[in-house]
């Protein structure tokens, strides 16, 4: 990621989902993947609506569909796995000619696949339309933990110093000649992630330190309190709601 | 009266074994302005680490305003030493440069617009109020320095080190770091390698090498000093001289 910064995420617009308060969006994907989350496969209209809601949230929020889809390819890997389910399930089998798979895998498999997306898109739609900051003061306002809510903001904060770094030892091997384009190409930076661990490790121990120095005594003061409108909070979560109701139809349903 | 910093026969050695300090001996008086001048690894840094209790000494003692430190007294002596590390990378770790400014008095008990009076006058001294609002991972070396300063000043402290504070500030903020360092009603202990620098800030100077005080005189005698300058591998700029009254 080179010299990337925190902007990766973060689509630069204005739009009614920028606007809103960020403690309501963080509940509204909590709500929406929540309610994924519990649909059975076999409802596949339900996922049908998910779908066009979540289409509505990129629609509204202004998210180019190739930002998103580049960003939804984090999710990959669990694809690939879930790919592979069918062939190992067990129960009814269908016959596709040279290969037979698993009814209940395939099922699994579209379960599988349908949620990480739903999921991972919503919290695509999320950081999307959220700075950082706003996404851990959310957080807060939604009364989760204050030392939870400062481990996520350290990592966030730190992995990028991380990240940063890493380019930079990146950027110091090219300089001399070296051309790490493929992963498996990278054996240095892999020796070289050794001595990132230990500055990692090394930085932990520093700024502990220097929050010490400022009087930290293991307990986050808890800095501001604002309140969201009533009528703000059910603008952000009228689709989630929808995907509640919807959820709930699924579940009794099957 | 009493001294603002006092450090008696102070030894120190890093887990690996390392001895990083060997018998310090220092005094300094209120409202005094010190450059801490040595090479790398001379154990500067470590030396700042002990004068807010950071770290433990093996032997030898540490005294701030006349009261020892100890397990007892070192809450109360972090509030009143305020130290400004060298990566200001440690110091910055809260999602926005005001929420970072915010945690030292918070920790204290401030809260609402008491807090934010706080906040925004610590900012406004070091020139940064518009970084309010940032996160510090996007500002530029030298914004990060002023951030990191800016959320020592708003502890109020009585004494306040700075570690290294001019590297990576262009020549307008490092004028502006002198001026407003030079503005503070503190005792200041100041490490650094740049010596005109010192020479701006600080009547006096002290010099560390291997874990020692080498050297403690006015600062404009030191510079007149290439014997012992070179001798500890400090260098003035080339084309520096000392203008004479
Ligand atoms: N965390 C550490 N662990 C082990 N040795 C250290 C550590 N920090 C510093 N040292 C060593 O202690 C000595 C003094 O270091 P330091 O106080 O950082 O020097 P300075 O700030 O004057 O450059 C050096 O030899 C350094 O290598
Ligand atoms: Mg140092």
């Amino acid at each position: 990621m080179g010299a990337g910064h925190a902007h990766a995420l973060y689509v630069h617009e204005h739009s009614p989902i920028h606007a809103a308060s960020p403690e309501a969006k963080v509940a509204a994907v909590l709500l929406f993947v929540l309610s994924v989350a519990i649909t059975p496969p076999l409802q596949a209209w339900a996922f049908g609506v998910y779908a066009v809601l979540l289409a509505s949230a990129l629609v509204v929020g202004r998210i180019p569909l190739r930002f998103f889809l580049l960003r939804l390819v984090g999710i990959l890997p669990f694809i690939l796995l879930a790919l592979m389910v069918p062939f190992v399930g067990s129960g009814e089998r269908i016959d596709l000619g040279w290969v037979s798979v698993s009814r209940e895998g395939l099922w699994a498999a579209w379960g599988i696949i349908a949620k990480a997306t739903l999921g991972a898109g919503a919290a695509i739609v999320l950081v999307a339309t959220t700075e950082v900051p706003a996404v851990l003061a959310g957080l807060r306002t939604l009364k989760v933990p204050s030392v939870l809510v400062a481990i996520a903001g350290f990592m966030i904060r730190y992995l990028e110093l991380i990240a940063d770094e890493m380019g930079r030892m990146r950027q110091a091997m090219t300089a001399r000649g070296h051309d790490p384009r493929w992963l498996w190409q990278a054996r240095p930076i892999a020796s070289a992630s050794g001595a990132l661990f230990v500055r990692a490790y090394e930085r932990g121990e520093r700024v502990h330190s220097a929050m010490m120095a400022r009087g930290y005594t293991g307990e986050m003061p808890v800095l501001e309190e604002r309140e969201t409108p009533v009528a703000s909070w059910l603008a952000v979560l009228a689709g989630p709601m929808v995907a509640a109701v919807v959820a709930v139809i699924a579940v009794v349903g099957s | 009266m009493t001294a603002a910093i006092e450090v008696r026969d102070l030894r120190f050695a890093y887990p690996d074994g390392r001895e990083a300090l060997r018998g310090v001996d220092l005094a300094v008086g209120q409202g005094e302005r010190v450059a801490l001048l040595g090479p790398n690894g001379a154990g500067k840094t470590t030396l700042a680490l002990h004068l807010n209790g950071l770290l433990e000494p093996a032997s030898g003692e540490v005294l701030i305003g006349g009261l020892a430190l100890s397990e007892e007294t070192v809450t109360d002596i972090r509030r009143r030493v305020g130290l400004v590390f060298q990566d200001p990378n440690d110091q910055l770790f809260m999602p926005t440069v005001a929420e970072d400014v915010a945690f030292g008095p918070a920790n204290l008990g401030l809260r609402g617009e008491e807090l934010d009076a706080v906040v925004a006058d610590a900012l406004e001294r070091v020139g940064a109020s518009e970084l309010a609002r940032r996160p510090p991972h996007h500002l530029s070396g030298g914004e990060k320095r002023l951030a990191a300063l800016a959320t020592t000043l708003a502890m109020e402290p009585e004494i306040l080190v700075l570690d290294e504070p001019g590297s990576g500030l262009d020549p307008a903020g490092r004028r502006m770091l002198v001026e407003t360092l030079a503005g503070l009603d503190v005792t200041l202990i100041v490490i650094t390698h740049d010596l005109p620098f010192a020479l701006e800030l600080c009547p006096r100077s002290v010099v560390m090498d291997g874990g020692r005080v080498v050297a403690d005189m006015p600062t404009r005698e030191l510079l007149a000093r290439p014997d012992l300058l070179a001798e500890h591998r400090l260098e003035l700029p080339y084309g520096f001289t000392l203008a004479h009254d």
